[in-house]
């Protein structure tokens, strides 16, 4: 298996701080805005988003959720693993507000399509805009774009793309592997 | 872990401890589900699941319907009373015709114990034990579980009593099987002739006196005098047994219990072995037992549907 660095730490920060810059420089009122990250892999991108535009806009006053997808998948009972749902985290209703939906490696767009479905179940938002870090633009088995893209990459399908990101936020950094299964990637 | 060691879930006696922890684990998510303003999740649409109740039943029944409900699935109901069973037609005949109309899974109460481990043999879907006879009710035992570990935590070394009826609870069997296998300690209490006999070599203590059973106990799950189940007269009379064995804040209060959990699987006969005041009072978690009921039901269905496909 030979694996290849796309992004190291500190290009991977530079990338972080533009997202988040993006999103600052969209959105004005703060007080419309919540961020919604796909569990489980898109939660270590939002919290980081969210740790930066907490000082961009200087208020520690921001929505986050964390969403739960497990049961709102399209291959439920047609894959020979079973789906294990982690926890959601929304402590706030979403009705008539701008949602920007994160995950970390947009592939095929069906977790997005789950990630729409689930978020339903909180209220309409005024609108939903998605955030990925890396995007597989020729791997999309549904008409899904994201808003912000991080890193776009082409490659192959039997290639998979992992973002690794480490518990204290020192050595995180985005691989690409070649001839290997998509199990990490979605 | 995963997956479920199992196609069906017949009894808790041969499920394992890792089984309960997933469905314990699951069932956690399912209570953040139907906790929303929004209770349902789609995961369950394309399975069609039948109850089959050959026994009465309104709470157990009600809890399944919701559970299928709240994962989308197609829900029908077949009650023996208004059957062919009474026309003479046998169990696997009555389950094969349901099946023939394409049900997915089939949830079943049946009188007689091993209905379910008789069926589960001879007809190809996954089965659920909704009680049968005074066998094993494995959802209730782990709704009772569940329940028990969302107010005390961990349950090793908790000692739980189980009171009343035993000798024809269904309930209490599976109990037993579950408490012990999450590392609970179990004992029963009741009049000689309801405790069955032999019982000890399951590992659980005997009580004859409700007094120093209530003293040695953190947990104590009330059962209801199956009346309909007996045959000849097993004590003297209704008062004598409330006497004896009913559960009151007169009784808790000479023991001394002030964190006593009580539990009960309903339906309660008030005034017989619990009275009003205790089935309401602070120290009750009856309620919550029937909201947790519909959250790890919705568990078992969810993993146990999961798999029937892989399997294939």
């Amino acid at each position: 298996m030979e694996s290849r660095s796309l992004l190291n730490h500190e290009s991977l920060n530079h990338t972080l701080d533009r997202l988040a810059y993006q999103v600052f420089e969209r959105h004005l009122n703060v007080s419309e805005l919540a961020l919604v990250a796909l569990q489980p892999r898109g939660t270590f991108l939002g919290r980081r988003i969210l740790s930066r535009l907490k000082s961009m806009y200087g208020t520690e006053d921001i929505r986050y959720g964390e969403l739960d997808i497990t049961f709102h998948r399209d291959d439920f009972r047609r894959r020979d693993e079973m789906l294990v749902p982690a926890s959601t985290n929304l402590d706030f209703s979403l009705e008539g507000i701008h949602i920007i939906l994160i995950d970390d490696v947009l592939y095929t767009g069906r977790t997005v399509r789950a990630g729409l479905d689930a978020m339903l179940d909180y209220g309409r938002p005024a609108n939903v805009e998605l955030m990925a870090l890396i995007d597989r633009r020729f791997s999309r088995e549904l008409p899904v774009q994201p808003d912000y893209t991080g890193r776009v990459v082409d490659v192959v399908t039997d290639e998979t793309v992992k973002v690794k990101w480490s518990e204290d936020d020192t050595n995180n950094e985005v691989i690409l592997f070649s001839s290997t299964k998509h199990d990490e990637v979605k | 872990m995963t997956k479920l060691s199992s196609k069906h879930l017949l009894g808790i006696k041969n499920i394992s401890r890792e089984d309960i922890d997933l469905i314990f684990s699951t069932a956690d998510n399912f209570k953040a589900v139907i906790n929303r303003p929004i209770k349902k999740v789609p995961s369950l649409r394309d399975i069609t699941i039948a109850n089959i109740f050959f026994e009465n039943s309104t709470r157990t029944k009600l809890s399944f319907e919701l559970a299928e409900k709240r994962l989308s699935a197609d829900v029908i109901n077949f009650s023996a009373g208004s059957s062919s069973v009474k026309k003479g037609e046998s169990l696997v005949d009555t389950v094969n015709n349901i099946l023939a109309m394409k049900v997915d899974m089939v949830v079943m109460r049946h009188p007689n114990p091993g209905a379910a481990m008789f069926l589960s043999e001879r007809v190809d879907c996954s089965i659920i034990n909704a009680g049968d006879g005074a066998h094993e009710h494995p959802t209730q035992a782990l709704l009772d579980a569940f329940s028990l570990r969302e107010r005390l935590g961990d349950l090793t070394g908790k000692k739980v009593l189980i009171a009343g009826d035993i000798l024809h609870s269904r309930v209490a069997l599976s109990n037993i099987f579950c408490l012990q296998k999450l590392g609970a300690e179990v004992a029963v209490c009741g009049p000689s002739t309801l405790i069955p006999k032999h019982i000890e070599a399951l590992g659980v203590k005997a009580f004859l006196n409700f007094r120093q059973a209530l003293e040695w106990c953190d947990v104590v799950n009330m059962l209801r005098i199956q009346m309909e189940r007996q045959d000849i007269q097993y004590f003297p009379s209704l008062r004598e047994y409330t006497m004896q064995y009913g559960l009151s804040r007169q009784l808790l209060d000479e023991v001394g219990k002030e964190d006593i959990i009580v539990m009960h699987p309903g339906p309660i006969n008030r005034g017989v072995e619990i009275t009003s005041d205790i089935a309401d009072s602070e120290y009750s978690i009856i309620l919550d037992q029937v909201e947790n009921g519909v959250a790890v039901r919705m568990a078992i269905l969810y993993l146990l549907a999961g798999q029937a496909n892989s399997a294939n």
